[in-house]
């Protein structure tokens, strides 16, 4: 792994001096303010916007700010993955900068794990920020959740967040242009969508973790919790396997 | 001193292509080495296969004792290389971009400091360090392309078509530069502006078609490929007479060939006792007035084109 600790410290200076952590971390942060806001007033709104028609709604609570907060996240946090790992590769080949580093004594292994642990630690950031506002807005407007358990949830959110990370990365990386990479992420996305839909298959795709996460929030026995874990470790681990093996033997040149 | 590199049949295909053809090439330790060529000969696929940026389909090659297809931690702490149009990262300034590079060849702390100062003030621009790259000019991006070169001091560094995208200044400025390391690195440049080889190379290896067409010093080459020429110029010539003289000279038997580069011939002759007298005579008859007739000592150029484009041009 020559080269890591260099190249690392490079990819996370770029996420901050190119505004990509800034604005994760903005996007995520307003994302978690407004779930609960959105929990506690949509049942209000949609009484007020009946009229004359009687709507009858159930309180809100904090559950359902819990829920609002794990859906807005599970569509955004993948989609903010996609649209940041979908260059990271391809666009350094296209400008030529990947040849600049890698003339250098610097790993092939060092150049894509330095890429995809600055991914996760921007998405993470963000998933801080927007865990941090929920809470403290669920808290505020309903009851706080059991902070353990909150935390938990967060970091599930993050690793099924991180699964899409790992796809577009090897999209990226196995197709090396941006655009069509970003459609991979997409058409992973929505894959993983539909077969999440699918009773007990659901469970191995990251959209599968949201029941534990939402479970685990609650201070509740998260259902399928380590199937689901492990399952999306796995999808990562093979991911990046892939990712590596496409990239070790491509060439720099005309 | 022994060989810096050294190729032995290599050979790059794409597919059916067969962009480097069994190139063997032995470059001397401490040699500024000139790689010739025209656009598409090969030049940058034989950088990027010695670089290790990309493997040989078939043979081997060494660059400071490393095989190259062995994708080499230690071959790339004793090269460098120098795109022919470097791509950095924008968002960099040009310190940062040098302790950057510094930074993967290990080189830490003060010493990093001390070099990149170093190679900052070696290629002159040391006034522009704090400024981001993507504020760069095309001439500063070179100078910078060539700074990170530098920085590791290697034992061999790869310079594909190095000013080719500079202004005059700019080239003669980069080639001061590259001059002055004769001998304390090996420099491997590519080019296919031939007067800039001339001008700073030891040696010469000419590739056309990915095949190596002459490898030798430049005085080597004059005495081996050098033909007579004559330049002759006129002034305001009618272009009906110019070619009608042309084509009366490609005609003789003494004429290796004839070019024509504005108001200025170059014949070049096998034999130049029949040519002596005869060529006066062509342009005397011709009527297109000659205000120079010079017999001269072949440049690079014109043995490059010999080898290069044929016998008909000189």
């Amino acid at each position: 792994m020559t080269g890591l600790n260099v190249l690392l410290r490079k990819e996370l200076r770029e996420q901050w001096r190119t505004l990509r952590l800034p604005i994760v971390t903005i996007i995520f942060f307003v994302i978690g303010l407004i779930s609960p806001v959105l929990a506690k007033y949509t049942p209000e709104i949609i009484e007020h916007a009946g009229g004359n028609i009687q709507i009858t709604v159930p309180v809100p609570q904090m559950k359902d700010a819990i829920d609002q907060f794990i859906k807005n996240l599970g569509q955004v946090g993948p989609f903010a993955a996609i649209l940041l790992a979908m260059g990271t590769v391809a666009r350094e080949r296209e400008h030529g900068t990947a040849a600049f580093v890698l003339s250098k004594p610097a790993t092939r292994v060092a150049f894509l794990g330095a890429k995809f642990v600055a991914l996760v630690v921007t998405l993470s950031v963000g998933v801080l920020a927007a865990g941090i506002a929920a809470y403290t807005y669920t808290a505020i407007l309903f009851d706080p959740p059991p902070i353990a358990g909150f935390i938990a949830c967060c970091l599930l959110l993050l690793i099924g967040i991180a699964v899409f990370v790992a796809l577009t990365l090897l999209a990226s990386t196995a197709i090396g242009s941006t655009l069509p990479a970003a459609g991979v992420g997409l058409g992973a996305y929505i894959l993983m969508a539909i077969i999440s839909a699918v009773p007990r298959l659901g469970q191995f795709t990251p959209l599968g973790l949201g029941d534990p996460a939402h479970a685990l929030a609650l201070g509740d026995a998260p259902p399928h919790l380590w199937t689901s874990l492990l399952a999306s470790l796995v999808w990562i681990a093979v991911a990046l396997i892939v990712t590596w093996l496409s990239f070790r033997n491509q060439e720099f040149g005309p | 001193m022994g060989d810096a590199i050294v190729c032995q049949g290599l050979v790059k295909r794409y597919g059916e292509v067969t962009a480097l053809d069994h190139l063997d090439l032995a470059v001397p330790q401490g040699s500024v080495f000139g790689f010739l060529g025209p656009n598409g000969a090969g030049k940058t696929t034989a950088i990027r296969l010695l670089t290790g940026l990309a493997r040989p389909s078939d043979g081997q090659a060494e660059v400071a004792g490393y095989d190259v297809s062995g994708d080499s931690i230690a071959l790339r702490r004793r090269i460098s290389y120098l795109d022919q149009q470097p791509h950095f990262y924008d968002w960099m300034r040009g310190s940062e971009l040098l302790e950057f590079a510094g930074q993967l060849f290990g080189i830490h702390g003060a010493a990093l400091r001390t070099r990149v100062a170093e190679v900052l003030a070696l290629t002159g621009i040391a006034d522009a360090a704090e400024r981001k790259v993507g504020g760069y000019s095309g001439g500063m991006r070179q100078r910078l392309g060539l700074a990170q070169a530098l920085i590791n001091q290697p034992d061999v560094l790869f310079l594909d078509e190095p000013v080719s995208s500079l202004d005059p200044a700019g080239r003669h400025d980069l080639l001061t530069i590259i001059d002055g390391l004769r001998s304390t690195i090996t420099v491997f440049m590519s080019s296919h502006i031939l007067a800039d080889i001339e001008r700073v190379c030891d040696r010469v290896a000419i590739i056309n078609r990915g095949r190596l067409v002459v490898e030798a010093s430049v005085e080597e080459l004059q005495a081996r490929y050098a033909l007579p020429i004559v330049v002759v110029q006129v002034e305001q010539a009618d272009p009906a007479l110019l070619e009608a003289l042309l084509g009366r000279i490609r005609a003789q038997p003494w004429a290796s060939g004839v070019a024509l580069d504005r108001d200025e011939l170059r014949v070049g002759i096998h034999d130049r006792v029949d040519a002596g007298s005869e060529l006066l005579r062509l342009l005397a008859e011709s009527g297109v007035p000659v205000v120079r007739y010079e017999h001269v000592r072949p440049n690079l150029e014109d043995i490059f084109l010999r080898l290069v484009a044929g016998e008909e041009t000189v």
